[in-house]
């Protein structure tokens, strides 16, 4: 396998960090949005949420692309196939991020948040100075997990005819007929890419201030 | 926008089949991933630092690749080393495999976190290794690697329908067929959603179903 089809392999592996970036942030915000709804302890709030998170950890993240792919047309929105597939790997994670949020949440120290009262913060204050920065720093491991979880599951993208690594990979193996070189090529960028992402995760990490108990 | 699920819901024979293909590489491939983590993670285990070595290697690999990547190494990657495969034993290779790379964490973690005095204390009372394995590892650490197998046949369960694209005829890919040719591909894949949706909260409330009535085997906190 020549040094141009890798090159032409790195470049679609752009593809796949951008839509794996934006996602990934996308669904942050979506996720804060969910956790507080299931926390709010008022129905008309938690089961919205409930129902989004058990459909989108239910159903295969291929249907769902597919699914909102073929769907938006028909209700008469007309966007590019990367905004589905961006929508469609944002509105998944968002699930798996706000369980883990909600798990943050629900860990932090009751003991700190008491004392915080003792002092005379406000609620308002407590939620930002206490909840939020302690339950990030709680989920923190969960979100490069997870950030690992859609760098790779947005290999499956290339279903809705994005040319990302899997889909370059793809293509290229058709016309050359190496698809060993070609698949095993693209399975060690992902595995490169993964890795930078668990290294640099892991040092992130350990200069993060620890959680008081 | 007009839905119409009785186009779709016309050709259930062949929806039948493809969600019979879609459970049948399901269960198959969820056996055979746990037969093969297990005997990975007894390797890893009591199997010497080289295998320890050899089989972290490959684990680790199929763990940072997508499984659709796996799927396309084997399928059309197979022919070039003499491995041609129809989709459906290809796919249910490539399943079991990856799996299989999970299912040997699940297992390790739950070898490692039997404490070491019980089995010292097997040890002592002069119980042969097997015995050991037999009546103290695998019973205690059932309860441990429980909620995390099941986790991971839910996994498994969903990624069946990444198969669909080396053309196995399961559910994905029939009523994705079927959309096109009616016409109804949102209908269809409606109602593909609402399949693993129902299959996916069916297989959590049993699987913690039988969590919660095999509690009292729990035999320590962890």
């Amino acid at each position: 396998m020549s040094f141009k089809l890798f090159e032409l392999l790195l470049q679609a592996s752009i593809y796949t960090v951008t839509i794996s970036v934006v996602s990934i942030l996308i669904g942050f915000a979506i996720a804060i949005l969910l956790s507080g709804m299931l926390l709010s302890q008022r129905s008309h709030l938690m089961l919205p949420a409930r129902i989004f998170i058990s459909f989108f950890r239910g159903v295969p993240l291929l249907v769902q692309l597919l699914l909102i792919y073929n769907l938006l047309p028909v209700i008469g929105i007309n966007v590019p196939s990367i905004v589905a597939a961006i929508i469609g790997l944002s509105l998944c994670t968002a699930a798996y991020q706000a369980e883990n949020l909600r798990g943050g949440f629900a860990s932090v120290p009751t003991g700190l948040v008491e004392s915080a009262e003792m002092v005379g913060l406000s609620p308002s204050q407590i939620f930002r100075r206490i909840k939020v920065p302690i339950a990030l720093r709680l989920t923190f491991p969960a979100l490069v997990n997870e950030a690992i979880l859609i760098l790779k599951a947005s290999s499956l993208v290339s279903v809705v005819g994005i040319v990302e690594l899997t889909r370059m990979a793809q293509d290229l193996a058709g016309s050359t007929f190496l698809p060993l070189q070609l698949f095993a090529s693209a399975g060690l960028i992902y595995l490169v890419i993964n890795w930078i992402v668990a290294l640099a995760g892991g040092l992130i990490e350990r200069r993060l201030p620890g959680v008081p108990r | 926008m007009s839905f119409d699920i009785n186009a779709i819901l016309d050709q259930w024979p062949a929806i039948v089949s493809g969600a019979g293909v879609t459970i049948m590489i399901w269960i198959l491939g969820t056996i055979a991933a746990a037969i093969i983590g297990f005997l990975v993670a007894v390797g890893r285990q009591y199997g010497g630092l080289l295998l320890d070595k050899v089989l972290g290697f490959a684990v680790a690999i199929l763990r940072g690749t997508p499984f659709l990547i796996q799927i396309f190494l084997v399928y059309y990657g197979g022919p070039f080393v003499g491995l041609s495969l129809d989709p459906l034993p290809a796919g249910l290779l490539g399943i079991s495999i990856y799996g299989a790379a999970y299912f040997s964490e699940i297992f390790r973690s739950g070898f490692q976190a039997v404490p070491r005095g019980h089995i010292e204390a097997g040890e002592c009372v002069g119980l042969t290794q097997g015995q050991i394995v037999r009546r103290i590892l695998l019973p205690e650490m059932t309860m441990l690697v429980l909620p995390p197998s099941l986790n991971m046949t839910i996994v498994l369960m969903k990624e069946t329908a990444v198969l669909s694209i080396i053309t196995v005829p399961e559910l994905t890919a029939t009523l994705s067929a079927i959309g096109s040719q009616q016409y109804a591909f949102v209908e269809a894949l409606s109602v593909l959603a609402l399949f693993y949706w129902v299959l996916v909260e069916l297989t959590g409330w049993l699987g913690n179903l039988a969590e919660t009535k095999l509690s009292r085997f729990r035999f320590f906190n962890a």
